[in-house]
């Protein structure tokens, strides 16, 4: 008994044993680091949410009160559509957030530079915008409402300010962070100031400035939100709030489906331009 | 008979002192090294050499030092690590800050030499380590310099590569002559390789050896096996213990 016991393990063991080395390898490699994920596998969670979502009211547990199906939102964004209530809002939301976007991103890279290249530079600039990064976004409307007025310039601005301080702060911590020995190579080489900022300092810090674009991509709409939320006659969050007043939860559903599609898709635009200008980099997702 | 003076020395290290947080690393060293030398510095780890090498290129800003140096104008450093800049291919990274009309063909014809020839264009991470460390070295050829300064360049290849390694810094070098010193640990690549093998002990220089053993040289000459005992023994390893 003991004995056909032990010859069971060690005839296992022996399997083992000769199971290829490579094969192992492989195997413990790929549990240290999750393998890539094939497209279309990001979107499991979203589609079963969607599914036991649909299901939920189908089955009268959500009542279109509470929460609209999303089959009913699909049907009524399609309705929008193609009686052409939607596209104006869309486009007024889009243009307010890639309006702020912009601005934050240029500005933000630009003081990022400065800061990042220049003692003075850093002198001046980085202890404001530590400070702004204190202040919350939302803080600021009262002022801005004041300085702007109620209008788009003041929508925008606040986008811009919210925008511009995650692409700063990344962006010059990635041209802080720059590799010591790219340094000491770039002086053997006897590189101007010049050649140093085009071929080395700047392509280091790519990818800390990628990072900072998805977070700033993602913040944009996320400002924009609360932001439509305070007097508009246009934009995705007029149409949520006016349909609130009417307890329309359809279109409510409506706008938060544009905001996460118009925030999946902006990121993923976003990772495919990464995803090619930092082609040297192998491995891991990059 | 018209009298000849001998050329200038290359490099001049008069009393040159480093330390770091009031340790002494370097002490009072003095040296020269005749134009087109070929000298290896070895020492155990830790004795400075890596130090030698950075003052001499001018890396050691956070070194306190005294004494002074003199090397020439053009100067190459060739790193342990390969150093290329990951987002230039092969060829960008040999022509960086290069100033030459002639740059981009030079190192296309540099790069065919160190056996590189159909890696021009791709980017260095797709290389192996020898390969970077050949692209390395085509770099700092490239420059045409008057003074290479290598610090245990081929300390992290494998045996093999390291060999031919050698051999074609070897080849290279003959070639160009320019004078080289090459930091090592490895008493047989100093053995192989160089014209002079310097020995850095307490912060000074506490061997001088030429090397006259004519090339190709094989480890079984005489004079290779008699010189490397007296080199381990003054770097604290008694051959024939193992
Ligand atoms: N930047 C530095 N700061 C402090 N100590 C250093 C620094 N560089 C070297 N040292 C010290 O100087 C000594 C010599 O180092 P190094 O020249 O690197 O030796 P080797 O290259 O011969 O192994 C070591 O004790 C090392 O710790
Ligand atoms: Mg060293």
């Amino acid at each position: 008994m003991t004995d056909l016991a032990v010859r069971t393990l060690d005839s296992r063991a022996a399997a083992q044993a000769a199971r290829p080395a490579s094969a192992r390898a492989r195997k413990s490699a790929r549990r240290l680091t999750p393998a890539r994920l094939p497209p279309g596998l990001r979107l499991l969670g979203p589609v079963l949410l969607l599914v036991g979502w649909e299901g939920a009211s189908r089955l009268g547990f959500l009542s279109p009160y509470t929460l609209a199906a999303p089959s009913t939102a699909l049907a009524t964004g399609y309705e929008m559509i193609a009686d052409g209530s939607l596209l104006p809002h869309l486009l007024a939301s889009a243009g307010r957030a890639y309006s702020g976007l912009v601005l934050g991103v240029v500005v933000g890279v630009l003081l990022a530079l400065a800061s990042g290249l220049t003692r003075s530079g850093e002198a001046l600039i980085d202890g404001l915008v530590q400070i702004k990064r204190a202040v919350p976004t939302l803080a600021l409307i009262p002022l801005a409402i004041i300085w702007l007025g109620i209008g788009e310039a003041m929508k925008v601005f606040l986008i811009f300010t919210a925008v511009l301080v995650p692409i700063y702060v990344n962006t010059h911590a990635a041209l802080r962070g720059i590799d010591i020995r790219h340094v000491e190579l770039a002086r053997t080489l006897g590189l101007t100031r010049g050649e140093f900022i085009a071929k080395v300092a700047l392509p280091g810090a790519l990818p800390g400035f990628f990072v900072a674009l998805r977070l700033a991509v993602a913040l944009c709409w996320t400002a924009l939100v609360v932001l439509e939320l305070v007097n508009t006659q246009t934009g995705i969050g007029y149409l949520m709030n006016r349909a609130r007043d009417w307890g329309q939860t359809d279109i409510i559903v409506v706008g938060i489906l544009i905001y996460a599609a118009l925030g999946l898709a902006s990121d993923a635009v976003v990772r495919a331009v990464e995803r090619r200008v930092l082609s040297y980099r192998r491995g891991l997702g990059a | 008979m018209t009298f000849q003076a001998p050329p200038p020395p290359a490099v001049v290290l008069t009393d040159l002192s480093r330390g770091f947080a009031g340790k002494t690393v370097l002490d009072h060293v003095s040296l020269q090294i005749p134009s087109g030398q070929f000298v290896a510095l070895l020492g155990e780890s830790g004795s400075g050499k890596t130090t030698l090498l950075r003052a001499l290129a001018d890396l050691d800003d956070e070194a306190e030092a005294s004494g002074t140096f003199e090397t020439p104008e053009s100067v190459s450093v060739l790193f342990q690590d390969a150093r290329l800049l990951p987002w230039l291919s092969v060829l960008d990274n040999l022509v960086l800050g290069l100033r030459r009309p002639d740059g981009r063909a030079a190192a296309r014809a540099l790069l065919e030499a160190v056996g590189l020839g159909d890696k021009a264009d791709v980017w260095p991470d797709t290389l192996s380590g020898g390969q970077k460390q050949r692209a390395a070295l085509a770099r700092s050829l490239l420059r045409e310099p008057a003074l290479l300064l290598a610090d245990e360049p081929f300390g992290a290849l494998d045996a093999l590569t390291r060999l031919r390694m050698q051999a074609l810094l070897h080849d290279l070098v003959r070639r160009r002559r320019p004078t080289v010193v090459l930091v090592t640990h490895d008493v047989d690549e100093a053995l192989l390789l160089a014209d002079r093998i310097l020995v850095l002990k307490d912060g000074q220089i506490a061997e001088d050896h030429v090397v006259r053993i004519a090339h190709p040289r094989a480890a079984h000459h005489p004079d290779f096996i008699a010189l490397r005992s007296r080199l381990l023994a003054s770097l604290g390893v008694v051959a024939g213990t193992v």
